[in-house]
């Protein structure tokens, strides 16, 4: 047997071409003929004013911060949710407080309103 | 033994008889493995937007389609054949690289999942389960990850102001949905002891979904709002900005943008069956993957239920849903199922012993704090309300006071 991640690698080459063949014979059938208006950026009709490559809205940074300190405590605990059946009493307590310190974080984000959406 | 055991079994007699290296056999049989897998999942994506449109229409008082085939199963066919043949336009000023690749890395990134959803037991040779992965469900949320870079690419790429917005909406709204799916799915794990997603159908004697109740609804909900779908469709609200990230897509990649959503739902249904719903195993042994299907595809109608009764939620109302609901109550879960379990087998209810005295009870926990939450939550929802009322009031008087 192959192993499996060598399996999951074969398998994300397999899918790329699989899906490329979709691609590769849509731009071979389809007709190709632009011009200026066609190509223009779709915004209901109204020339687009400025550049959008833009700075914008810091208010998505704090998301991305809290959910950081989520993901990694996920990671945290996975190999822990497994070991749960044989751990011993200490060691789950010792998880459970874990918890609570995070769940603490987002208590502080909560009441320092940086979960409000302005 | 199923079918796809015979077959694979079959082939692999095949070659060893024509006299091929048994490490030829070996990767050719893998390559099969894989593009059979591949391909199930593009013909579900057909299959669903049949369904899709079909259920959405009679849920609306219409028809759907009915002209191409009976009842207009064909008609994801023609939709095929048109998205091959329609010109692709490609917009002024778009970063062109990242513009193309973008549909091909969010489709793949749903596509590459199939490798460990298990669709029957693993047989060893069998194409039921791509592969027996011991993280399993880490590589299905790591992988799923990868569709949000996906979607901010396509968002960049289209120098676009709605679509880059919308992939903005887009990215918040899926990292932020991901903490309570991930956080269920540890519940889950816990429970199981394992990651691998074959393993965790054999050791639920109990349908998870009976002692992980709770777990199960936000898993579904937090699974709905990470495709995308009405009601969380807020990145691709059509009468806000357009159609959000992939306005500028036409052609195959659109239809390579909307494979990927139709796709992610119907996973999301999967692996639901998977963690929650005994898997392949139903009331007639033998029948794997047709029950596996029909689980997956009632999950998949239970979303389009979702679409067919909600309205959509307003971001502030999404975010603060997430953050000041969603999260609390699984961490709490968590805590609450850690406790409980560890209490239950100091009572003798172990799983072990009397799976299904424990799974009730469990239940029963469950429900109740389901329903603490929800009056909590209308208590506290309610009182914000009556405060943003007051305060509104207050503002509209204030002028009209004043200039007296």
């Amino acid at each position: 047997m192959v192993e499996p991640f060598g399996f999951i690698g074969l398998f994300i080459a397999v899918a790329i071409v699989l899906l490329s063949v979709p691609l590769i014979l849509n731009a071979i059938l389809a007709p190709r003929k632009p011009n200026k208006v066609k190509s223009e950026a779709y915004e209901c009709g109204m020339e687009t004013v400025g550049d959008t490559w833009i700075q914008f809205k810091a208010q998505y940074y704090v998301y991305a911060l809290i959910f950081v300190v989520f993901d990694v405590e996920a990671i945290f605990l996975l190999p822990w949710a497994v070991a749960y059946n044989q751990l011993p009493l200490f060691g789950v307590i010792a998880m459970l407080l874990f918890i609570v310190l995070l769940a603490d974080g987002l208590v502080y984000a909560w009441r320092k309103g940086d979960l409000e959406w302005s | 033994m199923d079918i796809f055991t015979s077959i694979a079994l079959f082939l692999r007699q095949l070659m060893s008889n024509i006299g091929l290296a048994e490490w030829l056999i070996d990767l050719i049989m893998a390559i099969l493995r894989a593009a059979t897998l591949g391909t199930a999942g593009l013909l579900t994506f057909m299959l669903l937007t049949w369904i899709e449109r079909k259920l959405i229409a009679r849920m609306q008082d219409r028809l759907g389609p009915t002209v191409h085939g009976p009842g207009g199963i064909l008609i994801p066919l023609a939709d095929g054949i048109k998205m091959i043949t329609k010109e692709d336009t490609i917009p002024e000023g778009a970063d062109r690289p990242v513009y193309w690749l973008a549909p091909l890395l969010t489709a793949t990134a749903v596509i590459i999942v199939f490798a460990v959803i298990p669709f029957g037991p693993d047989t060893g040779g069998g194409a039921l389960v791509g592969t027996s992965l011991n993280v399993g469900i880490v590589y299905v949320l790591a992988v799923g990850a990868a569709g949000v870079i996906a979607v901010l690419m396509a968002g960049w790429s289209s120098n676009n102001k709605y679509a880059l917005l919308g992939a903005f909406r887009a990215v918040a709204q899926l990292i932020s949905y991901e903490v309570p799916q991930v956080l269920t799915v540890v519940a889950v794990v816990m429970l199981a002891g394992t990651m691998d997603l074959v393993e965790m159908v054999h050791v639920q004697t109990v349908p998870f979904i009976f002692p992980l109740f709770l777990a199960a609804i936000v898993f579904f909900i937090s699974g709905v709002a990470e495709t995308g779908r009405a009601p969380f469709d807020l990145l691709e609200a059509e009468s806000e900005i357009v159609a959000g990230y992939h306005i500028e897509y036409s052609a195959m990649k659109f239809s390579l943008v909307m494979m990927a959503e139709f796709i992610h739902a119907f996973l999301v249904g999967a692996l639901f069956v998977t963690l929650f719903l005994n898997g392949w195993n139903g009331p007639i042994a033998g029948l794997d993957v047709v029950w596996f299907f029909l689980k997956c595809v009632g999950m998949f109608f239970i979303m389009i239920w979702f679409r067919g009764t909600f309205p959509r939620f307003r971001i502030d109302q999404l975010m603060a849903f997430n953050w000041k609901f969603l999260v609390p109550l699984s961490l709490i879960n968590l805590l609450v199922v850690a406790i409980g379990d560890r209490l239950l087998v100091s009572l003798g209810w172990s799983r072990a012993e009397d799976p299904w005295a424990w799974g009730l009870s469990l239940f029963a926990v469950n429900v109740v704090l389901l329903l603490a939450a929800s009056i909590v939550a209308g208590r506290v929802g309610r009182r914000a309300r009556e405060r943003d009322r007051a305060k509104a009031a207050a503002r509209a008087m204030a002028p009209a006071t004043s200039g007296r």
